[in-house]
C-alpha cells in the first residue's frame, strides 16, 4: 500500500478497518500487521496465490479469527465488541458449499439469511418473506423454486448462496470464491450482480478472486495479498501491472491479457 | 417475477401428492392442530382399551369429574374410576410425554450433529441410563426416592453423566466440535456398554429387569414419577423450540451458521444440555425405547420440509401419537414391551424412507 504512495483521502468514515492486524493459527502466522481501510460502498476484489492470506483476512473481518495482535473494526467498533447476530446484520457471507443433512428447497436454504432478522419466537415475517423473494428474482432463481437444493449443479447452488448472502440484506457483503464453480455466463451475472447491488443500495463488497480478469474489469479496488501482506492496493490498472503479476504469480501476464472478455489492453 | 411464478406454477403442477404437500409446507399449524387434535381422541380411545373396556364417554366424565369437578350425569364404578384415573390415564400420559420428548430430542441432535442418522441416544445417554438403572437395580436395598424410584433416579443421573463425560472429552479434542462429539459419544457410549454387559453377567435373578429396562415400557408409568418428569420435559422442549432459529442456521454448517448470527459454540453446549435433559427424563421413567427419536423427525422432514420451526413441533405430536399408539399395541398384544412394539413398527417404516432418501427425499 504505501510503496504505491496511495493517500487515503478524508472521506466518510471507514466502515472495515484494520490497523496493524496480525493473523495466527497457533503459533503460524498468515497474515503480518496488514492496515486496511475501507469506506462504506466500496468495491473491494482480495487478490493473491493460494495460502496468500486473503481468506484468513476475510475470517478476521468477520469475527471467525481473533486478531493475535492489532485491532479489526466494523462501523468503528472492534469486530469483537459485537455479538453474533449483531455482525450478521452487518456483514453478509456467502457461505462455503455444504453437504446438506437433510433435504431442503432451494427456498429453504435463501431463506436462512433472514435468521439474524428473525424473532426467536414469532419467526419469519412477511417482510422476511419478501426479501426472499427479492434475493431469488434478483439472482434470477425463479427456476429453481420447489427444487431440492441437493440436486443442484454446483454453479446452481452457489447461486443459491449468494441469493442468502442478499436477503440477509446486510451493508457489507463478503464473499470468499463465488465464480469457482460458475460457467462464464454465470460468472458475468454474479459479477453484475455485485456492481448492481453496489450502485442500488450502496452495499459495500469484498470478494476474493482467483480471476484476475473479473477483478480488473468490476472492482474498482483490488488488493494484492502476497506472503501474508497487503503488497499493493489501489485502481487495477495501477495494481495488476505485469511485473506485479510475475512477481506475485510466478505467471507470465501475457497470457491473461489475451483473455477475449478483458478491458483491459492487451499490450499493458 | 414472472420467472418466479412460473416456477411456483411448475411445482404447483406435479402431482396432487405434491399439492396436498404443498399445503402441509405452507400450513405447518393447520397441520400442528390436526396431529393434537387426533393425538386426543387417540388418547381418549387408548384410555378406554384394555383387559376391562371403558367407555369413551365415561372416560371423558371420569376425568371431567376429577380434573375440573363436574357433574355429567354419567354413573361409573369405583373400579373404573381406579382403573381410568390412577393406571391408565398416567400411563398414556407418561407414553405420550415419553413420545414427544424422544422426537423432540431426536431433532434436536439431528440438527446440531447435522447428521440424518442421530438419535436422542447417539452421545451416550442411553448406554449411560441403562447402566444406571443396571448398577441401581444391583444394590440389594430397595430405597424409593420421592416416590421416583432408585432405578429410575439412577438413569436419570447415569444418562446425565454420559453427556457430561462425552461433552467434557470431546472438547480436547483436535477434531471440530460436531465431529469430536459424534466420536466421543460413540466411545464413551461403547465404554458405558461393556459396563452394562458387565453388569448384566452378574446380575444373576435381576437381569430380567435389567432386560425390561432396555426394551422400555410404560408400566410403572404413576402420577407421582409423571409429575417429576414432565416439568423437565416441558422445560427442555421450551428451550428447544426458543432456539429452531439456531439448528436451521446450523444447516449449512458451522462457520455459516456463526455468519448468519449464532454463537455456534454457546449454542451447542445449551442445546446439547436441553436435548440430554429431555431424553434423560423420558429414558427415566420409560426405559429405553427406539425408533421414535430417529424416524419421527424424519417423517415429518418428508412433509413439511427442513425448517425447525415446524418440524420442532409437529415432532412433539406426531412422537406422542406414535408412541400412545405403540403402548396401545403393546397392551392389546398381551402386554409386550413397547420397545418391541415401536421397533417393529418403526425399522420397516425406516428402511422404507431409507429407499426414499436415495431419490433425495421426494415423495
Amino acid at each position: 500500500m504505501t510503496d504505491l504512495g496511495v493517500t487515503v483521502l478524508p472521506g466518510p468514515a471507514p466502515i472495515v478497518e484494520f490497523r496493524s492486524v496480525t493473523l495466527a493459527y497457533g503459533r503460524r502466522e498468515i497474515v503480518r500487521a496488514a492496515d486496511l481501510s475501507i469506506a462504506p460502498g466500496e468495491r473491494v476484489a482480495l487478490v493473491g496465490p493460494n495460502g496468500a492470506g486473503k481468506s484468513t483476512l476475510l475470517r478476521a473481518l468477520t469475527g471467525l479469527l481473533a486478531p493475535a495482535a492489532g485491532q479489526v473494526e466494523v462501523d468503528g467498533h472492534d469486530v469483537a465488541d459485537f455479538d453474533r447476530a449483531a455482525l450478521a446484520r452487518r456483514i453478509a457471507v456467502v457461505p462455503q458449499l455444504a453437504v446438506l443433512p437433510f433435504s431442503a428447497r432451494v427456498e429453504d436454504i435463501v431463506a436462512l439469511g433472514r435468521l439474524p432478522h428473525e424473532d426467536p419466537i414469532r419467526g419469519p415475517r412477511p417482510a422476511d418473506r419478501a426479501a426472499v423473494a427479492e434475493a431469488m428474482d434478483r439472482v434470477g432463481l425463479g427456476r429453481l423454486m420447489g427444487r431440492d437444493a441437493r440436486e443442484l449443479s454446483l454453479g446452481e447452488r452457489q447461486l443459491v448462496l449468494v441469493a442468502l448472502a442478499i436477503a440477509q440484506a446486510a451493508p457489507i457483503v463478503v464473499l470468499d470464491e463465488p465464480t469457482v464453480h460458475l460457467d462464464l455466463r454465470h460468472q458475468v451475472d454474479v459479477m453484475e450482480l455485485l456492481v448492481d447491488l453496489n450502485a442500488r443500495d450502496g452495499t459495500t463488497v469484498l470478494a476474493v478472486l482467483h480471476d484476475l480478469n473479473l477483478a480488473a474489469r468490476y472492482f474498482p479496488r483490488v488488493l494484492v495479498v502476497a506472503d501474508g501482506r497487503i503488497a499493493a492496493d489501489g485502481p487495477p490498472a495501477d495494481v495488476l501491472t505485469a511485473a506485479r503479476i510475475r512477481d506475485v504469480f510466478g505467471v507470465d501476464p501475457g497470457i491473461l491479457w489475451g483473455a477475449p472478455w478483458s478491458t483491459v489492453p492487451a499490450d499493458r | 417475477m414472472t420467472a418466479a411464478s412460473a416456477g411456483f406454477g411448475a411445482a404447483r403442477a406435479r402431482t396432487r401428492r405434491s399439492l396436498l404437500r404443498e399445503g402441509a409446507r405452507r400450513h405447518p399449524r393447520a397441520l400442528f392442530g390436526a396431529v393434537a387434535a387426533a393425538l386426543a381422541a387417540l388418547a381418549v380411545l387408548a384410555v378406554g382399551f384394555g383387559t376391562v373396556a371403558i367407555a369413551p364417554e365415561t372416560t371423558m366424565a371420569i376425568v371431567l369429574h376429577r380434573v375440573l369437578g363436574l357433574e355429567t350425569g354419567a354413573t361409573w364404578s369405583a373400579a373404573s374410576e381406579t382403573i381410568v384415573w390412577d393406571l391408565r390415564i398416567p400411563r398414556v400420559l407418561t407414553a405420550a410425554m415419553v413420545g414427544a420428548a424422544l422426537a423432540v430430542a431426536g431433532a434436536t441432535f439431528q440438527g446440531l450433529l447435522r447428521n440424518p442418522l442421530a438419535d436422542p441416544y447417539v452421545l451416550g445417554t442411553a448406554s449411560g441410563a441403562a447402566l444406571g438403572a443396571a448398577v441401581a437395580l444391583l444394590i440389594p436395598v430397595r430405597i424409593v426416592v420421592v416416590e421416583f424410584g432408585l432405578v429410575h433416579a439412577f438413569a436419570f443421573v447415569g444418562a446425565l453423566l454420559a453427556i457430561t463425560v462425552v461433552y467434557r472429552l470431546s472438547r480436547l479434542s483436535a477434531w471440530s466440535g460436531m465431529t469430536s462429539l459424534l466420536l466421543t459419544g460413540y466411545a464413551v457410549g461403547s465404554l458405558l456398554a461393556a459396563g452394562l454387559a458387565m453388569a448384566m453377567y452378574l446380575s444373576g435373578a435381576t437381569l430380567r429387569q435389567i432386560f425390561a429396562f432396555l426394551l422400555g415400557g410404560f408400566e410403572a408409568a404413576t402420577w407421582p414419577r409423571l409429575a417429576i418428569a414432565l416439568p423437565l420435559v416441558v422445560f427442555g422442549t421450551a428451550g428447544i423450540l426458543w432456539r429452531a432459529r439456531v439448528l436451521n442456521g446450523l444447516m449449512l454448517g458451522e462457520e455459516a451458521a456463526a455468519h448468519l448470527g449464532v454463537d455456534v459454540r454457546r449454542e451447542r453446549a445449551i442445546l446439547l444440555a436441553l436435548g440430554s435433559l429431555v431424553t434423560a427424563a423420558a429414558v427415566a421413567v420409560s426405559g429405553l425405547i427406539g425408533f421414535v427419536g430417529l424416524v419421527v423427525p424424519h417423517v415429518i422432514r418428508l412433509v413439511v420440509g427442513p425448517s425447525a420451526r415446524a418440524v420442532l413441533p409437529l415432532s412433539i405430536v406426531v412422537g406422542a401419537c406414535l408412541l400412545v399408539l405403540a403402548d396401545l399395541g403393546a397392551r392389546l398384544l398381551g402386554d409386550i414391551p413397547v420397545g418391541v412394539v415401536s421397533a417393529l413398527v418403526g425399522a420397516p417404516f425406516f428402511l422404507f424412507l431409507l429407499r426414499r432418501a436415495q431419490s433425495g427425499y421426494e415423495l
